[in-house]
């Protein structure tokens, strides 16, 4: 198992490291630095400025440099944000995100999981039909359209929950909800698909011989293997959501890292761009591998190598 | 068991599900009036007026936008280039996944472990936050490519060719272990080793046994990748950096119709619209990818 782990520790940090070379790459190759602007700095000020930032030198003493920073933990000065740093920016903004992320993870897997049981259980029931044609409709409009919808029926004509921005618990709301409304519906199909899958198996008959509840079968039995694939599903599951977030963020005028990254890439704000991506990927790397070793402990089939 | 390439009555199937054929109407229409219909109702969604924000009416269908131009005419622009980077960016994402799972699984062992262990380290990382990046840096590259041919007539569409690429080149993740998946049941069957023994080249089981048994499923999962493409090429619009204006693609419609959402007078009609109209067209092609693999691969269908 320690092994497992550090075996998987060790590919995660060889992915981390091609994330950031080809990120820093790509920034710093892009026409257009920081500091380029219609008005034409002097090339004293520019000289100094490029110093000050460290974007002086040879592309590859500036990589080495960089590298060198992040191990220290140092994600470097934010050029658009004058004497602030990257780290303090993320710090700032990263938990905000991550409330609203989080809070349409659990809404997603919870929902997702419990809303495709029950169609799998009533398999051509009505509850069935309607929750897999509404899964369908989930997945094809996208957040940006039901976000503003539900904006005008909950904010805006019911008045029960703020528009926008970031005040207290109930900003939380809106944004979870509209985050997590495609993925309870994919989960949902992909839980249903399973679940009917597994409902005809050797042991699920054996339990309900035995004289179990079909409660009992369900949820002790049935779902503990059904779920697998849900399980494997929540690493991309974590990537879209930080993805999507950024929307979410733009929609609902909440100060997260999204807009952060938005308008870093508009400013050519090169440290925190680099910065964002990778704090991102950091997360989702560890993510993932919390994940696997979840799913090795779900299923006692899979042997644990590499 | 692999299947065979359309199982016996497969297209009578789809023709007597009533959603597969709704669906395919619906597409059929959205994409008539997307190519025609700019010469049919003779609009042009860059035409200026001073008809600012009027309702929808018998001259403008759909209404009109803060510049007072014809939303419905913006509508059909946008399903012009919506569909357009679609369709193609889902047949980058065929083209690569295909071959991808293909080499996987054919010639698995060490190198299928390493291919599929690359594939499932590109699911888990934020891939159009990438994307996002290169489409920024290489948007002058290609424009300049563009000025350079065809007299510049197409420097316009840098944008759309570049959403093409990328977005085809982040959605081929599920083709690929779709693909794979299904060679590898296939090449252990007889036939391909019959094919073997008859001495037959690698390329040519490949190309002449493999592929005509992959079409049936490559179908299914290139009509639910289009659909995947548009959305994305909608979020990216949506944060302003994909189509550029006065170019329009649903998504930036969509950006539009929801800044018009605001308490004092909502101008519900520069959201429903576009809103409507792509989410009906998703919403069809989903559909018509469920019941395309209903109705090519019976096994799958849990009913």
């Amino acid at each position: 198992m320690v092994a497992f782990v550090l075996r998987r520790f060790a590919s995660l940090a060889v992915v981390l490291f091609c994330v950031i070379t080809i990120t820093f790459l790509l920034v710093r190759l892009a026409p257009g630095g920081p500091f380029a602007r219609e008005r034409e700095i002097p090339e004293a000020i520019q000289k100094e400025l490029l110093a000050r930032y460290k974007l002086d030198g040879t592309l590859w003493q500036q990589y080495t440099d960089y590298l060198g920073d992040l191990l220290r933990g140092d994600l470097r000065l934010s050029t658009k944000f004058r004497g602030r740093t990257v780290n303090e920016l993320i710090a700032q903004s990263l938990p905000v995100s991550l409330q609203v992320g989080l809070t349409a993870f659990v809404l997603a897997t919870l929902g997702g999981v419990w809303l495709g049981s029950l169609a799998a259980v009533r398999q051509h029931s009505w509850v069935d039909t309607t929750s897999m044609f509404g899964a369908l409709l989930a997945i094809s409009i996208p957040a940006f359209v039901t976000g503003p919808v539900l904006v005008l029926i909950f904010a805006l004509k019911l008045g029960w929950l703020p528009v926008g921005g970031w005040t207290s618990w109930k900003s939380l709301i809106l944004p979870s909800i509209t985050l997590a409304g495609p993925y309870v519906a994919y989960i949902a199909r992909l839980m249903r698909s399973s679940m009917l899958e597994v409902l005809t198996q050797d042991f699920v008959r054996t339990a309900r011989a035995k004289g179990l509840s079909d409660s009992a079968v369900l949820y002790r039995h049935a779902l503990k293997v059904a779920i697998l694939p849900v399980v494997s599903f929540l690493g991309p599951l974590a990537a879209n959501l930080l993805t999507g977030s950024i929307v979410i963020e733009a929609i609902f005028a909440i100060p997260g890292a999204g807009s952060f990254f938005v308008n870093s890439i508009i400013n050519r704000d090169v440290f925190l761009l680099c910065g964002i991506i990778i704090v991102y990927c950091a997360l989702l790397v560890v993510l993932n591998l919390l994940v696997d070793v979840a799913y090795t402990f779900l299923d006692r089939r899979i042997q644990l190598d590499g | 068991m692999g299947k065979p390439l359309s199982p016996p009555g497969a297209w009578r199937r789809l023709l007597r599900n009533p959603v597969a054929l709704t669906s395919m109407a619906i597409l059929a229409f959205v994409a008539f009036i997307a190519i025609f219909g700019p010469a049919i109702f003779q609009t042009d969604p860059h035409a200026l007026s001073s008809h600012q924000f009027s309702e929808p009416s018998a001259e403008h269908f759909f209404g009109t936008d803060v510049n007072g131009r014809d939303v419905f005419a913006r509508v059909i622009e946008g399903a012009r280039i919506s569909l357009l980077v679609g369709l193609c960016g889902a047949m980058v994402s065929f083209f690569v996944g295909t071959t991808y799972g293909m080499i996987s699984g054919y010639v698995g062992g060490k190198t299928d472990a390493l291919m599929m262990r690359f594939v499932e380290i590109l699911y888990s990382i934020p891939r159009l936050i990438i994307i996002i990046l290169v489409s920024f840096i290489f948007d002058p590259k290609v424009k300049l490519w563009l000025s350079g041919i065809a007299g510049g007539a197409l420097v316009g569409y840098s944008k759309v060719l570049i959403l093409i690429f990328s977005l085809g080149l982040i959605e081929w993740l599920t083709m690929a272990r779709i693909v794979r998946g299904q060679v590898l049941s296939l090449k252990a069957q007889q036939f391909v080793l019959a094919a073997r023994s008859l001495g037959q080249s690698h390329t040519r089981i490949i190309l002449r046994h493999l592929l005509p048994n992959l079409v049936g499923i490559v179908v299914v999962y290139l009509t639910l990748t289009i659909p995947a493409v548009i959305l994305d090429e909608s979020f990216l619009s949506f944060l302003g950096l994909g189509v550029q204006a006065p170019q329009a693609s649903w998504g930036s419609l969509l950006a539009d119709g929801a800044l018009a959402i605001n308490p004092i007078r909502s101008h519900w009609w520069l959201l429903v619209f576009p809103a409507g109209v792509m989410s009906i067209t998703l919403l069809a092609l989903n559909f018509l990818g469920d019941a395309l693999r209903d109705a090519l691969d019976p096994r799958a269908r849990r009913s």
